[in-house]
């Protein structure tokens, strides 16, 4: 028996979907090189206050797309902590690693300095610094530290809104002032810039980490630590 | 040179697929996951020989590590779940 939906219907529909993605490749491959995005935003550079092309399309030719890619991380850091409490951390570590992770935590943090300072003129940002600050409190969970070193819930549901706050409240006041939302006055770029990753570093650090402990963090964070 | 540099990206390509292959015909969790981290790596060198250090570094850090690591804690709570409702099942069925 033939079913018109699965046996027409969906092929059909599939063999048109994969057409048009085939002539859109082709189209893209063979076509002229025309005024693309990327010539146009690199010539902008200079106008941006950083010299990293990535950076200065991140946080000011597209800062709309970031401010909302640090929303949907917040609203995600929600969904986890809609489960329930966290489950209890990993055991208690050897005292090996635990030097080994006293050792480690410092270095994460300090190269997430660096590289959230770096990202206004190479490769790095507030995405990678982030990384590395998630990664600090991932390994300290996995020392046993209960709350991966993260500081009480009214402490951290501030850490983690952060990044967002300060780039909503940025280019609100910005807005205010006249000049649009988001919309850097040139003189000031590279300051509202550096802020704006600064608060957004924290923020997806604590969030990683508090991702990772899967559940609502403890009320007592000192109360489970092995230190 | 650029023969070498060639024959490195096809073998980084094929190493690539065939790992994204195995990690999706995978049937247990936690090998499926460390596979996934090798395949993270991997495409962290693709990004680099792209010349888009950014995204190598972000796909090294976010992509392999903590996406890793998010995933062997989830499979270890979902092994951890299942064992324990097993053996709840096996505690009502003993006589």
């Amino acid at each position: 028996m033939i079913r018109p939906l699965e046996h027409i219907v969906i092929p059909i529909g599939l063999i048109v979907v994969g057409g048009l993605l085939g002539w859109s490749f082709f189209l893209a491959v063979t076509g002229e090189a025309g005024d693309r995005l990327a010539s146009v935003a690199l010539a902008r550079v200079p106008d941006s206050g950083v010299s990293n092309p990535v950076t200065s399309v991140l946080l000011n030719f597209r800062a709309y797309d970031t401010l909302l890619e640090l929303a949907v991380l917040l609203s995600a850091l929600l969904g986890i902590w809609s489960l329930g409490a966290a489950g209890p951390g990993f055991q208690p570590a050897a005292s090996i690693l635990d030097g080994m992770v006293a050792g480690f935590v410092p270095l994460l943090i300090l190269s997430a300095g660096y590289m959230l300072w770096v990202g206004a003129y190479a490769p790095g940002g507030a995405f990678q610094a982030g990384a590395l600050l998630g990664a600090a409190g991932v390994m300290l969970a996995l020392a046993g530290h209960r709350n991966a070193g993260l500081p009480c819930e009214s402490r951290l549901r501030l850490l983690v809104a952060l990044g967002v706050f300060v780039f909503a409240m940025t280019g609100l006041l910005l807005m205010v002032l006249g000049d649009g939302f988001l919309t850097y006055p040139p003189g000031l770029a590279k300051w509202l810039i550096l802020i704006i990753e600064t608060a957004a570093t924290l923020a997806i650090g604590a969030t990683l980490a508090a991702a990772y402990l899967g559940g609502r963090p403890a009320a007592h964070p000192t109360s489970g630590e092995t230190a | 040179m650029t023969v070498l540099l060639t024959l490195f990206d096809l073998l980084l390509t094929l190493t690539l697929l065939g790992l994204a292959v195995v990690t999706l015909t995978s049937h247990e969790p936690r090998r499926a996951v460390i596979l996934f981290i090798a395949f993270g790596l991997l495409l962290a060198l693709v990004w680099a020989r792209l010349r888009a250090p950014d995204l190598a570094l972000a796909e090294a850090a976010i992509g392999a590590g903590l996406s890793g690591a998010l995933m062997l804690a989830a499979a270890r709570r979902a092994s951890g779940r299942k064992t324990s409702a097993a053996q709840s099942r096996d505690a009502e069925d003993a006589p």
